[in-house]
């Protein structure tokens, strides 16, 4: 199993925490997690929004100190 | 101490010029050793492309030679580097000869890959080159009207380049007498019209009084040119007459050829702008993997940080500040207003609305940028 890839987003107004989730996927394989790490707020409605859109796995959405950690999986 | 730039875009140039001031004594001595290595002569001002693509600059006006640019005391050759040899501190280039450093940059931009999108490249008309800019430019001035799609690929270079060329076309067509005959379509990758997010609040109705009808949650799959649609990732189907594309980018093959970074995107330490894992190679601009906009400001900010530190470890062997993230986009909302966004990592943008004397100021810019190449402004 791939070792989970870390998407450090904090701080990223531009392109911003999602933008960098899709430039990620690209880089990743089907199967491959990903975490994003936010500290803007809206990722956690703004990701998940996407990949229900596009038909990725939410793993899991949590916050730690005033970041939000995302993680996903590449579903195809 | 060799220092060893390579790439000889916004970043590599203004870097160089700043170092080759802070380290004149230096360089006199033979203390300190500049050289850069480019694969062009010639340097090009890359916003510029968005104006070539409507037809309101000629394409002469993008460039000047390289080496007109650059501070005395820097060496520059026009010989890409084919071979990074990290663990030797060394380089070897297409002209065959090894560099050794003491401290090395990276430098070496991005480009666009309409080719990663099956069907784009031979189906999109696009502006991030000379060529593909006038090859645009020229469809435009033959197109009588019809649906004009704007797709948006991720990650590129220029973040203010989607929404900038759609108000450009927009500003065309008015001119031209068409407008009537137009339908503007924008698409954006993310669930609003752009990244940042109150760059989408003023653009967004922006779009709605124009007549600019829009799409967001849209990254291109597929283009089928034989039926003119445009098909995302998320199931949409977009029919087109004219597809204007800002394809997604990756970093320079060498980069990727060389093992440096994944897509060509280097990692890179988000304050201290060292390569991961190597304290004496610094990486700058659209090369690295920052999270940041890879705009020439970045870049520009970047080099900055990086002429004083570099400088520091010449003169007393430790860096002394960090990047603190700043990026600066001018956004030209039509021929004659515009805004603009600045930003760092702690603090976001809040740009105001669109004004002539801001358009104005970028106009000026256009001309002065050649004076921040050299390490001034």
């Amino acid at each position: 199993m791939a070792e989970r890839r870390i998407i450090d987003a904090r701080g990223s107004f531009c392109p911003g925490p999602l933008m960098e989730l899709i430039a990620g996927m690209k880089m990743a394989s089907v199967g491959d997690e990903l975490e994003v790490l936010s500290s803007d707020k809206g990722s956690a409605s703004d990701v998940p929004e996407w990949i229900k859109k596009v038909g990725h796995e939410l793993l899991g959405t949590r916050e730690e100190n005033g970041v939000w950690h995302i993680v996903v999986k590449k579903a195809k | 101490m060799r220092i060893l730039i390579i790439g000889g875009g916004m970043g590599g140039t203004i870097l160089a010029n700043n170092l080759a001031r802070r380290l004149t004594a230096e360089l006199k001595s033979g203390k300190a050793r500049i050289t850069m290595l480019s694969a062009s002569d010639k340097h090009m001002y890359q916003p510029g492309l968005l104006y070539l693509a409507v037809g309101r600059i000629t394409p002469d006006e993008l460039y000047r030679d390289q080496a007109s640019l650059l501070e005395p005391g820097i060496e520059f050759h026009v010989d890409p580097v084919t071979e990074f040899h990290l663990d030797k501190n060394e380089v070897l280039t297409h002209g065959g000869k090894t560099h050794a450093y003491d401290i090395l940059v990276i430098a070496t931009g991005s480009r666009m890959v309409p080719e990663s999108i099956p069907g784009l490249a031979e189906n999109c008309e696009t502006f991030y080159t000379e060529e593909t800019a006038l090859k645009m430019f020229k469809r435009l001035r033959d197109f009588e009207g019809g649906r004009v799609v704007i797709t948006v690929g991720v990650p590129h270079k220029c973040p203010m380049a989607p929404l900038e060329i759609t108000f450009m076309l927009h500003d065309y067509f008015k001119d031209r007498g068409i407008l009537d005959k137009v339908k503007l379509h924008y698409t954006y990758p993310i669930g609003r019209t752009h990244s940042l997010e109150n760059v989408a609040k003023w653009a967004t109705p922006e779009f709605d009084r124009l007549g600019i009808t829009y799409e967001t949650l849209f990254n291109m799959k597929e283009v089928d040119g034989k039926n003119k649609i445009l098909k995302s990732e998320e199931g949409s189907e977009v029919p087109y007459d004219l597809l204007i594309a800002i394809p997604a980018h990756r970093g320079m093959e060498v980069i990727e050829k060389n093992g440096l970074g994944q897509n060509g995107w280097i990692p890179t330490h988000r304050h201290q702008l060292n390569m991961e894992g190597r304290t004496n190679v610094f990486v700058l601009g659209d090369t690295t993997n920052l999270p940041i906009s890879k705009a020439g400001s970045t870049a520009h900010f970047e080099a900055d940080t990086l002429g004083e530190n570099i400088a520091a470890m010449v003169k007393m062997g430790t860096p002394v500040r960090d990047y603190d993230g700043k990026v600066f986009c001018f956004i030209e909302a039509g021929k004659d207003r515009a805004t603009y966004a600045m930003f760092n990592y702690q603090n976001p943008p809040d740009p105001k609305a669109p004004t002539k004397a801001v358009h104005w100021f970028k106009m000026a810019y256009n001309k002065l940028y050649w004076v921040s190449a050299r390490g001034l402004l």
